[in-house]
């Protein structure tokens, strides 16, 4: 098996499939997903191709599925689906068959839906009738109330009542309208009558079902009286205008009353017929939601497989189709048994070919991941996917990553949160993933649950050394300081300093971390924490940056080039150790040679030693490039840390510095060494295929750096150069973000518990338990969205950064491009995406 | 010279097992390569962590600047009460 250390060996193949076997073998591949096509046909458009009749159907296949699938969700009946069972993919000729099924499936369907829809209309104008029946009864009455007779007498007038020699004859209109339309429908009527029509209206209490878009919607019955046939016209007209429906209403209460009974007779019918229906619809459904879910897999399977056809060349005699794959060296067994087995199912007697082939583009990267390195080797791919056969710095990442993020982190509470959180999804991650939650921030969350695990467990660890648990140390071995004052004394005065040079300190650090006594030193805490996360910073940096640049070693190895190694690699390990390392040493030798002396105390023999002479790392740092040397100004001290120092720095950045050129003009220099021997010889030279060489077999692009002009090589170069120079003095000073980072970390975490937790435990009584309730919840909010979500994320970042630029700069070209094979369960998992 | 013998060997050997007798007992397997890495890792970092947390406190530079409160507290508790 390959391994994640470099992408896997890929190999250009040619297939040769019989017509015939095609589909079967493609189907196979499909499941295995191994294998890359190249598109051999990439100036046909996609409407010219042999299999758009087939992807055609596939799309109106999928089409009637998706309209199922939303009718099944509007029914609200739950979908089948069964974990861990994939149907293959079906034969062409069961296509017609499933076509056939969808065909009818849908048909029925929609016609039950058109059914169901009109009987609603029919149903919602009954329902209005009845209403208006029931409603308009009341105003009638009202009409024919005796005492009512005088007020129309007043109001029509003597020979308003006597025209037309009998007694005034209203007409009237009755219908139903949209609630909202009723104050500027009777705006309407007044105005365009003129005042001269009678409305009335009540509202209907339940709402009506609109059948076309089945809301639910409220509406009102209306009467409206009138006098003659001209304003009958009218108020018709304005009826029409606001969407109001109208309903023929007789005069006579006794005609009213059997109207009414009548329909309600048709509406018991009715809804009889309705709940058939609907009885009906939902019985087709519940069949094709035990299916749908295998449908659309299938369906989806066909059309990919004819897509990956479409890709393919077919031959003169048309019998064959011709393919063109990258497929991982190491799986090739497997992908002969696979095309076998196609071979077998589709009945085919003439065996599929595949054929090795000689290239000279660059085959895609492809890293065999598991679920718990994939999080990691996306970290990388982000900033760009390997070049082929490069080192991959995604199995160096899975530890270097959570360990400089919880260098940041350090502290062990917020640390167990966070690690609680991630072990929590790695636990629960079957049925996590089985739920398919569709919240973009949930499934970042879940996608990284190792990393998060990972980054909480080293959180653990660095807060553990810090000795910080949100902010309060833990004593677990026994501080290595004690108090030497007497009563008086400690009563007398407010600030008291420990003395390391005395009996205070044991003259034996903690064993475990910093010592639990500095937690609680809050005038001077910062800056011993200061310089001590200061120091460790470019400690961890310039360990993780050699470490890049030796990465860098064993791929000038793989590759072959061996003048990299000379002219590149060893004076970029030379440079970075003797400035760098070299100031990482002085930090050690100034943590063991400066201190108190045990047994003499204060002594003035012991001086030199002593804390007082200790110098400043980055003064003596600055002096060495500078070539200066400071003159002690403390009376007594040794300018230097020991014996010999100016001259070896001397002579540290003299060659640090000679490194430069070398790394400059060495590879041109060689570079044009090797053409003017070729051009003396006449062929190609040994070292020139190994300057280029791309091992495994592969061969080189011959052509490919001859014709690169030297000015161009000595451009690249310079910026290569410049690049890493400056960069190394950048790079160590951009670690020193995570000593900020560290800092504000454990800063936020003190002051949210001197604001508020510390205020609630020093409330006494029974009150102060409510308040220590309430401001417990607060301390907890903030340690959470601030503390762990957002300093964690931002010491995410920076973490990446690191890893991006400070350390893959050194060694990672990120130049090549990711190996996609056709492979059924990315199609499928890409298009339930899609749809949700 | 403020070292300890004791916790000095404790951790060391304790990482050491870690990242140099653990990798040799990994499992067999395609991702054999990965899990040595990841020990051997972890060990490297947490070692130098706890190191230099060790170092630097070995010959501190300056003490803890206490309130008196702290101190008497430090005492009572901490054991060796003041006089």
């Amino acid at each position: 098996m390959g391994s994640l250390f470099r992408s896997e060996e890929m190999t250009l193949c040619q297939l040769f499939l019989q017509s015939e076997a095609a589909y079967a073998c493609v189907s196979e591949l499909g499941e295995l997903g191994l294998v890359q096509f190249r598109d051999l046909n990439p100036d046909v458009n996609a409407f010219q191709r042999k299999f758009v009749n087939e992807v055609r159907r596939c799309d109106e296949m999928e089409r009637k599925l998706r309209y199922l699938e939303k009718e099944i969700r509007r029914d609200g009946i739950p979908m089948l689906e069964i974990p861990g069972e994939c149907p293959e993919a079906p034969q062409p000729r069961e296509m017609i068959d499933l076509e056939a099924t969808f065909e009818k499936l849908e048909n029925e369907l929609r016609e039950v839906n058109q059914n169901a829809e009109a009987l609603k209309r029919n149903y919602l104008e009954l329902t209005e009738l009845k209403h208006i029946l029931r409603k308009t009864q009341v105003f009638f009455d009202e009409m024919a109330d005796p005492s009512r007779e005088e007020e129309q007498v007043t109001l029509l007038g003597e020979e308003g009542l006597m025209a037309g020699g009998q007694a005034l004859k209203l007409g009237f209109v009755a219908g139903v309208i949209l609630r909202e339309r009723i104050p500027a429908f009777e705006r309407m009527l007044w105005r365009a009558c003129r005042g001269n029509v009678f409305l009335r209206q009540a509202e209907i209490d339940t709402p009506l079902e609109d059948p076309s878009s089945s809301d639910q919607v409220y509406k009102s019955v209306f009467i409206i009286f009138f006098q003659g046939d001209q304003l009958k016209t009218r108020v018709k007209k304005i009826c029409e205008g606001f969407r109001a429906t109208l309903y023929p209403c007789p005069e006579a209460p006794a005609d009213r009353r059997e109207m009414a009974m009548g329909v309600m007779t048709r509406i018991e019918d009715l809804n009889t017929v309705l709940g058939q229906t609907q009885d009906h619809r939902h019985r087709v459904l519940v069949a094709a939601a035990k299916n749908i879910k295998n449908w659309f897999v299938k369906v989806r399977k066909i059309k990919a497989i004819y897509h990956t056809l479409n890709l393919f060349n077919l031959d003169v005699t048309q019998k064959c189709l011709i393919a063109e794959c990258w497929v991982p060296a190491l799986d090739m067994e497997t992908i002969q048994l696979a095309l076998r087995r196609g071979t077998e199912r589709s009945g085919s007697s003439v065996p599929p070919i595949l054929n090795r082939m000689e290239t000279l583009e660059d085959p895609p990267t492809y890293n065999r991941n598991n679920k718990f390195t994939i999080a990691f080797q996306n970290l990388i791919y982000a900033y760009g996917v390997a070049t082929y056969r490069e080192v991959n710095p995604a199995p160096y990442t899975i530890i270097t990553f959570p360990f400089l993020f919880a260098v940041m982190f350090g502290d062990l509470g917020h640390g167990a949160l966070m690690a609680a959180f991630g072990f929590w999804m790695c636990y629960k991650e079957k049925p996590l993933q089985a739920k398919k939650i569709d919240s973009e921030i949930w499934n970042i969350f879940f996608g990284g649950r190792y990393i998060i695990l990972l980054m909480g467990l080293f959180s653990m660890y660095t807060g553990l050394i810090y000795n910080d648990i949100f902010s309060k140390s833990l004593n677990i071995f026994g501080s290595s300081w004690q108090n030497n004052y007497n009563k008086t004394f400690l009563a007398e005065n407010k600030l008291l300093q420990l003395n390391p040079d005395s009996e205070d300190y044991l003259q034996v650090p903690y064993p475990f971390g910093i010592d639990p006594v500095w937690q609680l030193a809050e005038a001077n805490k910062i800056i011993f924490m200061n310089a001590y996360k200061m120091k460790i910073s470019i400690i961890i940096g310039v360990f993780h940056m050699l470490f890049g640049v030796c990465l860098s070693l064993w791929n000038h190895i793989y590759f072959k080039r061996r003048i990299s190694i000379y002219v590149e690699f060893i004076p970029q390990i030379i440079f970075l150790t003797l400035l760098f390392f070299y100031m990482v040493l002085l930090m050690f030798i100034k943590w063991v040679s400066y201190g108190a002396t045990p047994g003499h105390f204060g002594e003035e023999d012991y001086v030199k030693t002593s804390s007082f002479c200790a110098p400043s790392i980055l003064i003596t740092f600055i002096n060495m490039m500078l070539f200066k040397t400071d003159e002690n100004t403390r009376p007594k001290c040794d300018p230097t840390m020991f014996a010999g120092q100016i001259g070896l720095q001397k002579f540290f950045v003299i060659v640090a510095l000679l490194c430069v050129p070398v790394m400059l003009f060495g590879k041109p220099y060689f570079i044009m060494q090797e053409r003017k021997k070729r051009a003396l010889q006449g062929q190609q030279p040994l070292a020139e295929t190994a300057e280029n060489g791309t091992a495994g077999g592969a061969p080189v692009p011959a052509s490919h750096h001859h014709d690169e002009d030297i000015s161009e090589v000595f451009i690249h170069q310079a910026i290569h150069t410049i690049e890493y120079v400056l960069g190394s003095i950048s790079h160590t000073a951009s670690y020193l973000r995570l000593w900020a980072l560290s800092l504000a970390h454990a800063q936020l975490a003190e002051v949210a518990w001197n604001m508020l937790l510390r205020k609630g435990l020093m409330s006494g009584g029974y009150e102060g338990g409510v308040f220590l309730y309430v401001v417990f919840a607060g301390w907890a909010a903030i340690s959470i969205s601030i503390l762990v979500l957002m300093e964690g994320l931002s010491a995410f970042l920076h973490t990446l950064r690191l890893h991006w630029v400070e350390f893959q700069s050194k060694f990672y070209a990120g130049e090549g491009y990711l190996f996609q094979p056709f492979s059924f369960e990315v199609i499928l998992d890409s298009a339930g995406q899609g749809e949700e | 010279m403020g070292a300890s013998f004791v916790p000095i060997t404790v951790f060391t050997v304790l990482w050491g097992v870690v990242g140099i007798v653990c990798p040799f007992f990994a499992p067999k397997g395609p991702n054999r390569g990965i899990i040595q890495v990841v020990l051997m890792l972890t060990a490297a970092t947490c070692w130098l962590f706890w190191l230099c947390a060790y170092m630097a406190q070995m010959n501190p530079l300056i003490g803890p600047r206490l309130s008196n409160e702290t101190l008497i507290w430090i005492a009572r508790t901490w054991g060796k009460p003041y006089a």
